[in-house]
């Protein structure tokens, strides 16, 4: 007999889906998005009782769906670590959908919401399996879903800049998951498996054989070519601007604080499990992939400096903070995967405060992007004012924020490396300085007293927006995101204090992975 | 140069896909008009299920159907099955990514006129929404 808690994985992806299709049929965009975020609760739950469950029990399971064992059967397998990511993410998603509500309700027809909201639950079912697999076809297949979901939630604003974010952004997925479905079919051509457990048994063969190094290697790299695609790592972040910055806020918090950890997640699973470190620092991977995130610090900074669009700015910034997690993947050892880890929770607490707290500073500025009009934003909305220059040091690390916590567990890290060591202490102080040349400024500027808009509106200089709506400056706060925003605030400052024990839950996790 | 050439023709199928692979790849990547950019992406998926299905199939057997319930299935004269029910699960994932591509630059036409990805980002561009 199956404990109860080892059915939580299955159900929750179960519930996730279900509940998309029962989403789509409410008419009622109230309650669409009521259902949405209460599957969102509860997957938080019952994935933190099981992350509490196996931390006191220190095991990890695998879930066979259907009962089929392992040559045919598709498996599910959950440990701590997932667990936890699993439980974390939806509590961020929880809380990227609630601060983002009046965007949403702003940007998308009200006709369309329940779709929205059903591309939201696809998207968050896609995610848990991406986490849980322990198959690399079924990886395939979510990733695929997660792909169109995401796609769907940037293009739900309809207007032209989304939609050509938007094809761009599939386009690059699209080959992204073409190089991932190409090496999958060369590693099952190899090996004749696609389970977790049975390649790592084929992989120690070839290894210690000596077989197939090449065609191995070659497909490492595609696989791992593939997902970078698709979390944005440097060369391959062209499609991230535009489609994060344009998107509505909840879509833009989602997509840079979840969409693009989720298969970072699944290539640190692929690492450990398929592969195992020793074997993967063979293909030299890990070398490539530092020398990337290296250049992803700086050229995401340098990019973020140059942008006058505030969304658009926090995006680039996204590409510098995924930067730091390849930085931690690159050095290939248990600690660096940990500092890895601990930024992919950082960050997925702090872009998504960032996101909604710039979406209701733009919200009380008249709807406009354009740093110019942000000025005084913080003294119309206090709240995100606080939410924004938290997240702003937090990025630039200030002790006692996430940030902060990630640069140091990098650079302990890098201690134990050869040449990396130097190259990863100079690139994390000046991609320090660089985030803080481009987040200081703006939060002085929300700071600073004035109302651009108004003043022009005023004056004469500039006539109302065409909208026919009349510029409202008071606005009210929505207690939603009120509520929104002091949840990410005290998630960047838990993870800020409360580091070790977290750090240590991490280990144990990569450890059981 | 001989040895080259016996090894391509041993595993032909094989060098088919990854060019099939590249003219797809290229054509996604570099096409300026949507649709072939579209068609350039099914290229890709396809030459990956031709990769896939060949691995699976083995000269001279049978496809994996059971004919009757009282004749014992008899698993060396099948060909393997499971490569083929990948490819099937691929083949949707591919159809539904395409649909999705088509049903966008439809609705991009309908704005611009034009399928040209350039002319469409340079009007965005220019025109704010």
């Amino acid at each position: 007999m199956l404990p109860f808690y080892q059915n939580i994985p299955f159900f929750s992806i179960l519930l996730s889906m279900v509940g998309g299709v029962i989403t789509s049929l409410i008419c009622s965009p109230r309650w669409a998005a009521r259902l949405h975020l209460g599957i969102l609760a509860l997957c938080c739950a019952a994935n933190g009782y099981l992350a509490w469950v196996l931390f006191h029990t220190g095991e990890s399971f695998t879930y066979m769906l259907g009962h089929y064992p392992a040559p045919w059967g598709n498996e599910l397998r959950a440990g701590p670590l997932e667990a936890m990511l699993c439980s974390l993410f939806a509590l961020v998603m929880f809380l990227c959908v609630l601060g983002g509500l009046e965007d949403i309700q702003h940007d998308i027809l009200p006709k369309k919401l329940p779709l929205y909201y059903l591309m939201l639950n696809l998207l968050w079912s896609s995610m848990l399996v991406m986490v849980y697999t322990n198959d690399l076809f079924t990886a395939y297949v979510f990733i695929e879903i997660n792909t169109i979901a995401s796609c769907a939630i940037v293009m739900a604003k309809d207007t032209g800049h989304t939609n050509m974010a938007t094809i761009r952004y599939i386009i690059m997925s699209q080959l992204g998951s073409g190089l991932f479905l190409l090496a999958l079919a060369l590693l099952y051509g190899i090996t004749g498996q696609l389970l977790f457990p049975s390649l790592r048994q084929a992989i120690e063969v070839l290894d210690t054989t000596g077989n197939y190094a090449l065609p191995l290697t070659v497909l490492t790299g595609l696989m791992v070519l593939g997902l970078a695609i698709k979390s944005a790592l440097y060369p391959f972040h062209a499609w991230l601007p535009g489609a994060h910055g344009n998107a509505t806020t909840a879509s833009s918090a989602i997509l840079s604080g979840l969409v693009l950890k989720g298969y970072i997640v699944l290539l640190i699973k692929i690492l450990y499990q398929v592969y195992t470190l020793p074997v993967a620092r063979k293909t030299h991977i890990f070398d490539v992939l530092f020398v990337l995130a290296v250049i992803a610090m700086f050229m995401g900074s340098w990019y973020a400096m140059k942008e006058n669009h505030l969304k658009r700015m926090i995006a680039y910034s996204s590409v510098a903070q995924v930067g730091y997690i390849f930085l931690g993947i690159g050095m290939g050892t248990a600690a660096g995967m940990t500092a890895a880890v601990f930024q992919i929770m950082a960050h997925a607490f702090t872009k998504p405060l960032l996101f909604v707290s710039a979406g209701e500073l733009i919200r009380v500025s008249g709807h406009h992007k354009q740093l110019y009009y942000l000025r005084g934003a913080a003294h119309r909305a206090p709240l995100a004012g606080v939410g924004f220059t938290m997240g702003g040091l937090s990025m630039i690390g200030l002790p006692l924020l996430g940030g902060f916590v990630t640069k140091l567990f990098l650079a302990q890290a890098s201690l134990e490396l050869g040449w990396q060591n130097l190259l990863a202490f100079g690139v994390l102080v000046a991609s320090s300085v660089l985030n803080a040349l481009y987040y200081l400024p703006v939060i002085l500027l929300i700071w600073t007293h004035g109302n651009p808009l108004k003043e022009e509106l005023d004056s004469g200089a500039r006539t109302a927006p065409c909208r026919s709506k009349p510029v409202v400056f008071d606005l009210p706060m929505p207690p939603a995101f009120a509520a929104s925003a002091l949840c990410l605030m005290a998630g960047v400052v838990f993870l800020g204090v409360f580091f070790n024990p977290v750090s240590v839950l991490i280990h144990q996790g990569l450890a059981l992975l | 140069m001989k040895e080259i050439a016996s090894v391509l023709a041993q595993n032909h199928i094989l060098a088919a896909s990854v060019i099939l692979f590249g003219i797809g790849f290229v054509n996604l990547l570099l096409q300026k008009n949507l649709i072939r950019k579209i068609i350039g992406l099914n290229i890709m998926d396809t030459a990956i299920f031709l990769l896939l299905t060949s691995f699976g199939y083995i000269e001279g057997r049978y496809a994996p159907i059971l004919v009757s319930t009282t004749d014992p299935a008899r698993v060396e004269q099948y060909v393997n099955p499971i490569p083929t029910g990948l490819v099937l699960t691929g083949i949707v994932v591919s159809v539904s990514c395409t649909a999705f591509m088509l049903a966008l630059t439809q609705r991009l036409y309908l704005h611009y006129h034009t399928l040209d990805i350039d002319a469409i980002l340079m009007m965005v561009r220019k025109g704010g929404n």
